[in-house]
């Protein structure tokens, strides 16, 4: 933790340059929140959040925009320091609506802007690629459904079968090659995707990724709702991570009310949490043990899934932990007995997956298939901004554990990260596999630091607005919700790992064997449902 | 690869005896409200289904009624105070209210092919249908298999709540197969929209696109669930042989 006196130095300094650097276009200012505000003329909005990115060694949490009832708000969040959060802040009368890009400095601010540009209709000037892009063709042109005044209770657009299919922006390159189309719909059971390989035979140039097919509009479902019904949806809108992101969203929610969550519901929270983390790995590793179509070693890997999800339903009762964090807490405690019985069998799976993983490294036709195959270098997972198992796998130390801790990780527990050097589906194995163990040894330790007492608090109806984070299964996410006077959600932005990480998808899937597809697709163990929202 | 030969042997056989047997192994199914229960104090009905965020359960006098249809599993009503009964097992996918299908029955009863389309589902549908494939459940054993041709498909098995841009995909998948065909929808988003739909991004259910022939409850429905519905698909479904304590669903 940072002693005040060194952090109001680092405030200072970092205060100091910009005001060096842009003089009077950059006004700065320290809400209570502790965070340290820029607020730049817009000629200089890239150059400022270039500076934080690259020179400062900010990362870049998330992008807000505002349709507020005088002006559009825009804020860039970043995260690193100390001071631990810098937002830089723009505003602009309702009537504009284009602002400059920051993209050309900060790529990972691409795909925010592009979104943004979707869904409110804002255009960043100076960025190399707009349209098409939350929003298929199925939408009428100019469609905003992030809009206050766009009406969200009326039927979906309705498609119909003979619309043209959608084109990249860019098309094939290479002299003899042609464009594959694969998805939406897989021949096994897979999420819903859609990829363009540019291929020459069975080579595969590059990979063009379109998604958003899972377009639920999560955000804007959740306006208007109170923060009991909303975190239904925060758990919901990617099942296979539901404790991680409905913490992230309470402990926005917990952070506006100003209460703090009870001992024993923090640590029951990152018990579950772990536990998570611990069952999706286990998936993402029989994943990519299918991918490689190894028989034998995948059914034994899908007996550990299927027994991770059996011990979550005996203990708590559903399988993938659905309704146990609510804001100020959690809905309910358990016994020490149940809590015991998840922690054994947790014990017993972690002993097999080192058993299994033993016999992956002495393997050489499995291995053959991860090395030197979709490789993202450090400096790329660096620009992108990318995250969790995929950057830890490129030598990127990106954990909200230890950088930016939260809950019982402040003090009760401590984790030890665990990065590869590669980047390449090897190395993203061997950080899985390194994870899990360290999420199995955490559960013992969260459930064992267990005192009595009680695991929820009230939470207060009161106005406000404040960022929650957490480590989920495939990284970061940051969500940030505004509260109105009657405490339902004005407005709830939601950046997730799978969203970040799709970003860099495409790095990965460069100039490889056509075969490796799967693989490739595999080592990122990305989520549609989490990205698409 | 001898070595994960013997490791496979070692392990032994896992897989479920139902449809067999009834399986209450623990963790298998999360459970489902009792539909129709008398409650000791009728005051409690009424507060019980106040709790349910998804309009599931519904006061009648005394009375609770439930529609798993719109259970989305919160949980809420399963612990504490407004708990209701609960009914642990998992045998709870129906015909579809619609359906005009007849079962799958002579050559199709015996080898039947699947073709599965995600059609904005939050992962955890789609992961509990892969189970299935785990030597736990091995639906390979009753004749189920999943076909990567559609030409082959016999059964769409559906989940999520079909949103604007999955419409397209899926009335594809399902024109691309031949008859007869039939469509299982997975989950409360697929049965009625669930959290997600009707909204403007999203349907109110995959019957409002497709005929819909038989449906499975739940948020998502536990693996055996789904093997239910296939079975009742083609005409296997009679009630599993009771074993004497069959688990008690929602952990207390
Ligand atoms: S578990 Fe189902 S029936 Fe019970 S309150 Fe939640 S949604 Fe309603
Ligand atoms: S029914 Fe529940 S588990 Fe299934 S896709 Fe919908 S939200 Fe996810």
């Amino acid at each position: 933790m940072t002693e005040p006196a060194s952090h109001a130095m680092h405030d200072q300094a970092l205060q100091r340059e910009a005001a060096g650097r842009w003089g009077a276009a950059v006004r700065i200012s320290h809400p209570a929140d502790g965070a340290l505000e820029i607020s730049p003329n817009p000629e200089v909005l890239s150059e400022v959040c270039g500076w934080l990115f690259h020179e400062r060694g900010y990362a870049l949490a998330t992008v807000v925009a505002q349709e507020r009832a005088q002006a559009w708000r825009l804020l860039y969040l970043f995260w690193g320091g100390p001071p631990a959060w810098v937002r830089v802040r723009i505003e602009m009368p309702l009537d504009r609506t284009s602002l400059p890009t920051i993209a050309d400095r900060v790529h990972a601010a691409d795909w925010h802007e592009r979104e943004i540009e979707d869904l409110f209709g804002l255009s960043f000037v100076g960025h190399p690629r707009l349209g098409d892009f939350v929003l298929h063709e199925e939408w009428a042109e100019g469609t905003n459904p992030m809009r206050r005044s766009f009406d969200a209770s009326r039927p979906p657009a309705a498609g119909s079968a003979g619309e043209p299919r959608w084109r990249p922006g860019r098309v094939v390159h290479a002299a003899g090659a042609f464009m594959m189309p694969v998805g939406p719909v897989f021949s096994g059971a897979a999420q819903a995707s859609h990829f363009l390989l540019e291929t020459i035979g069975e080579e595969v140039l590059r990979t063009i990724p379109r998604l958003f097919y899972k377009y639920r509009g999560v955000e804007k479902l959740a306006e208007g709702r109170t923060v009991d019904r909303a975190v239904l949806i925060a758990e919901r809108f990617t099942g296979t991570s539901a404790v991680a992101h409905a913490w992230a969203f309470c402990r926005a929610v917990e952070t506006i009310a100003g209460v703090t969550v009870p001992r024993r519901a923090e640590l029951l929270r990152a018990a579950f949490a772990e536990f998570e983390r611990f069952r999706h790995h286990l998936a993402a590793i029989a994943g990519i043990v299918h991918s490689t179509g190894m028989t034998v070693a995948s059914s034994q890997a899908d007996l550990l899934v299927e027994e991770a999800l059996r011990s979550a339903g005996a203990a708590v009762g559903h399988r993938y932990l659905f309704g146990q964090v609510v804001p100020g807490g959690m809905y309910r405690d358990w016994r020490k007995d149940q809590l015991d019985e998840l922690c054994r069998t947790v014990e017993s799976l972690a002993r097999r997956l080192d058993t299994l993983s033993r016999m992956f490294r002495f393997s050489s036709s499995f291995l053959d298939r991860l090395e030197q195959v979709g490789i993202v270098g450090r400096g790329q997972a660096e620009d992108f901004g990318l995250v969790g198992p995929v950057a830890r796998g490129s030598g990127v130390e990106a954990d909200l554990r230890t950088m930016l801790p939260y809950g019982s990780y402040r003090e009760l527990l401590r984790v030890e990260g665990h990065v590869e050097q590669e980047g390449d589906g090897y190395a993203r194995l061997r950080v899985l596999i390194a994870e899990a163990q360290e999420s199995a040894r955490l559960i013992r330790k969260a459930v064992a630091r267990l005192e009595p007492g009680p695991v929820r608090v009230e939470i207060p109806a009161v106005p406000g607005e404040a960022i929650g984070w957490c480590e989920a299964p495939r990284g970061a996410t940051f969500h940030w919700v505004r509260l109105d006077g009657d405490g339902r959600v004005a407005r709830y932005r939601l950046t997730t790992p799978s969203f970040t990480n799709w970003h860099g998808f495409h790095l990965a899937a460069e100039r490889f064997a056509f075969q490796d597809f799967p693989i490739i697709m595999a080592t990122f163990g990305l989520s549609t449902a989490e990205g698409d929202r | 690869m001898s070595k994960w030969i013997l490791r496979g042997l070692a392990t032994g056989v896992k897989t479920t005896r139902y449809p067999r047997r009834h399986d209450g192994t623990p963790g298998i199914s999360p459970g489902l409200p009792e539909t129709g229960t008398e409650l000791v104090f009728p005051e409690a009905a009424g507060a019980a289904a106040a709790v349910c965020p998804a309009g599931a359960l519904e006061a009648e006098g005394g009375r609770l009624g439930a529609d798993p249809r719109r259970c989305i599993h919160c949980m809420r009503c399963a612990w504490g105070s407004h708990a209701v009964p609960w009914n642990g097992g998992y045998e709870w996918a129906r015909w579809a209210a619609e359906s005009s299908s007849a079962k799958l029955a002579g050559a199709f009863g015996r080898s039947v092919h699947l073709r599965i389309v995600d059609a904005g589902g939050c992962d955890a549908c789609l992961s509990e249908v892969t189970q299935l494939n785990n030597p736990y459940y091995n639906m390979h054993r009753l004749g189920f298999f999943v076909t990567p041709s559609p030409r082959h498909a016999d059964v769409l098995l559906v989940v999520g709540p079909v949103t604007t841009h999955m419409r397209r995909p899926l009335l594809e998948a399902y024109g691309a197969m031949p008859g007869p065909r039939r469509v299982i929808a997975v989950g409360s988003c697929a049965l009625t929209g669930g959290l997600f739909g009707p909204s403007f991004t999203a349907s109110g259910g995959v019957a409002e696109v497709l005929p819909v022939d038989v449906e499975v409850p739940g948020c998502p429905p536990p693996p055996l669930a789904i093997l239910h519905a296939l079975l009742l698909l083609t005409g296997r479904g009679g009630e599993a042989e009771q074993v004497p304590e069959p688990g008690k669903g929602a952990a207390r």
